[in-house]
């Protein structure tokens, strides 16, 4: 708060402050009651801080701090507006100030014998008022981070960074006097013997060394706390962004770039946006599976494979999913041979490929609408449909069916009974 | 599936270079009477110009299509939805059909087979694309430890089932009329069945993907 203020009045004096004369005012900016520590600061070219340290001592001779200070309220006249708008007042600045004032008078009272609070009790209140006022104060949250606000007057950087270090040394000590204080009053209050009021008096010491702790840690906890937090939000931001960026730029731009090059050739161009569809589909929507380990998976990168190589695309519907073996790994081999067969020979730009994981059986289809064939033809002289398909899931205990005729399409149905475990049907891996 | 009138057709989305595309391919088949950018845009235009069925894009910048959904069904009953997207994400097909959108449809579907889809939810039926087909047999799919609340709404037939089965092969309505010996009409009212349960029924997975789209 002060220091911020002080900030602003050098910018000030930098750039708007034609007279060489220093005359004594009390500025509207920075202030905490009426401007009168700022202005004699100021004026003096001390820091704020001592000056009013000064006043609150000086409260102790018999309210001296007080006078003076009224006495220059009084007296000196207030700054003219400068155009800018009057920052509030910020009347918690004043809780230090104010708690370390009554540390001063009571300690006082207490070394003069006035009697005002007298004993042990008084003492300990006059360390805790202390502590907590030098604590707060240091611990005030515009006094963070002021480094990057005061670039024309690094000095002022320097001593703030300097506080960081010195505020802690602070906060150290005066929670270790207050935590002293709290044990010291239990231990006193005990010894002598166990009555009533001496319980009472010790739980009282118990709250104020607890207090203690507590407002020496609070704040510093707290702004550690937020600080972490926003630290980790940011780096995460960061994290989410560079992937984006990575992602873009060795896929998309790529992609782009070979579209580019390659516009003339369509069926190229074709195969690269869908390749490209393709995976950012994947990236935005579907957790990675291994094609390994799971059966939709598998399928998913066989069709990928089918639409790269060849250059149609395969609609693909999975429904269920399960763990791969190598019953389901022939599967998806037939599967795959019969979308190289539909991409080669059926002369169409698109396969639908379906699978349903059920209970008690797997099964794949296969469909184009394309060209077709005799079956009872071509069967026999074509090893791709016999040895690949009807052949390896004969082997894994499967079935194989073809249904096609000539200018109707084509279709093969591949089932595989599910005696296997790890059959998990309906939706977990489904998309 | 009659051709006497010609529909009035709405597009919502917010590329305009998408749009320009649909609106030359569907000039043959339909009258574009409109077109929106955006919610707000949407919902003004569509009261005006009271289309048949609107073309609605799932995701838009200030609340994607079943924001102008909810917000027409009370006011315009008689206004036939086809959502029509890019994105193939459970959440967001299931999200907008619940919201009463009457089918859905991919951007990659060819001009012929819009035209059809659009002629056929003006007629009251439903139209399902095969991958969502596929997202309905799984979220009914017949669980054990799922407990079956009202087996009207929360179970699929066994016809049913075959039907969109069929839809999820790629098969067209024509197609699976001829493979089940049954007519297309009677193919035409399990889809719209299949889809009133799926607007309808309460079952878990249906309501978590309506709720979570938070997607991009």
């Amino acid at each position: 708060m002060t220091i911020r203020g002080d900030t602003r009045r050098t910018e000030i004096t930098a750039t708007a402050a034609p007279t060489p004369t220093r005359r004594l005012y009390r500025p509207r900016n920075p202030r905490i009651i009426a401007g009168v520590a700022s202005g004699l600061a100021r004026h003096l070219g001390i820091p704020v801080i001592a000056v009013r340290i000064a006043l609150v001592v000086l409260l102790g001779f018999n309210g001296l701090g007080l006078m003076l200070y009224a006495a220059f309220w009084a007296v000196v006249p207030q700054e003219a507006p400068s155009g800018e708008p009057p920052a509030r007042r910020d009347l918690a600045a004043l809780v230090p100030f104010a708690a370390i004032g009554i540390g001063v008078v009571l300690l006082q009272s207490l070394v003069g014998g006035n009697g005002v609070a007298a004993g042990t009790v008084g003492w300990l209140i006059a360390i805790v008022a202390l502590g907590a006022g030098v604590i707060w104060h240091q611990s005030d949250p515009t006094r963070r981070g002021l480094g990057d606000t005061t670039p024309q007057a690094p000095w002022l950087a320097a001593v703030v960074a300097e506080s960081d270090r010195r505020s802690f040394i602070f906060r150290f000590i005066g929670g270790g006097v207050l935590v002293a204080t709290g044990i010291i009053g239990v231990v006193a209050v005990y010894a002598p013997r166990g009555s009533l009021s001496a319980v009472f008096n010790g739980v009282i010491f118990a709250l104020v060394g607890l207090l203690g702790v507590g407002v020496v840690v609070a704040p510093l906890l707290w702004r550690t706390f937020s600080q972490l937090r926003a630290e980790r939000e940011g780096r995460i931001r960061e994290q989410e962004r560079a992937e984006v960026a990575a992602m873009i730029h060795d896929q998309v731009l790529h992609t782009l770039a070979l579209i580019q090059r390659n516009s003339a050739d369509i069926k190229e161009v074709q195969r690269l946006a869908r390749g490209q569809e393709r995976s950012l589909r994947n990236w935005l929507y579907k957790p990675a599976a291994s094609p390994t380990e799971r059966f939709a998976a598998a399928l998913e990168e066989a069709a990928a494979e089918v639409e790269d190589t060849y250059a149609i695309s395969v609609e693909t519907v999975i429904v269920g999913d399960t763990d791969c073996d190598e019953g389901v790994a022939a599967l998806v081999a037939a599967a795959r041979e019969a979308m190289v067969n539909a991409a080669r020979h059926a002369g169409v730009q698109t396969v639908s490929l379906y699978a349903e994981v059920e209970a008690d059986e797997l099964s794949v289809f296969v469909r184009d609408r394309g060209a077709g064939f005799d079956v009872d033809k071509i069967e026999e002289s074509r090893h791709g449909v016999r040895g690949s398909i009807v052949g390896r899931m004969r082997r894994h205990g499967g079935k194989a069916k073809i249904r096609s005729a000539v200018g109707d399409g084509t279709e093969v149905r591949l089932t595989l009974p599910a005696s296997r475990e790890g059959i998990t049907a309906g939706k977990e891996a489904a998309r | 599936m009659t051709d006497e009138r010609r529909l009035k057709v709405f597009l919502v989305d917010d590329h305009a270079m998408f749009r320009a595309g649909v609106r030359s391919e569907l000039g043959v088949h339909v009258d574009v009477v409109g077109e929106a950018s955006s919610v707000t845009e949407a919902i003004n235009r569509i009261a005006v110009t009271e289309p048949d069925v609107v073309l609605l894009d799932v995701h838009m910048p200030d609340g994607g299509g079943r924001a102008v959904l909810e917000s027409m069904r009370r006011t315009h009953p008689h206004v036939k939805f086809l959502a029509l997207s890019v994105s193939d994400a459970a959440e967001d097909v299931i999200g907008l059909i619940r919201a009463g959108a009457r089918g859905y449809v991919t951007k990659t579907i060819s001009p012929d087979e819009l035209a059809a889809a659009i002629r056929r939810v003006a007629d009251g039926d439903a139209v399902f694309s095969p991958r969502l087909a596929g997202f309905v047999l799984d979220a009914f799919a017949a669980r054990p430890d799922v407990p079956v609340a009202d087996p009207e709404l929360d179970q699929l037939t066994n016809r049913e089932r075959e039907v969109l089965r069929l839809l999820a092969r790629g098969y067209a309505y024509k197609e699976i009329a001829k493979e089940l010996f049954i007519s297309i009409k009677t193919v035409e009212t399990h889809v719209s069945n299949v889809l009133r349960k799926l607007q309808m029924s309460n079952r878990y997975e249906l309501s978590r993907w309506a709720a979570d789209r938070r997607l991009v």
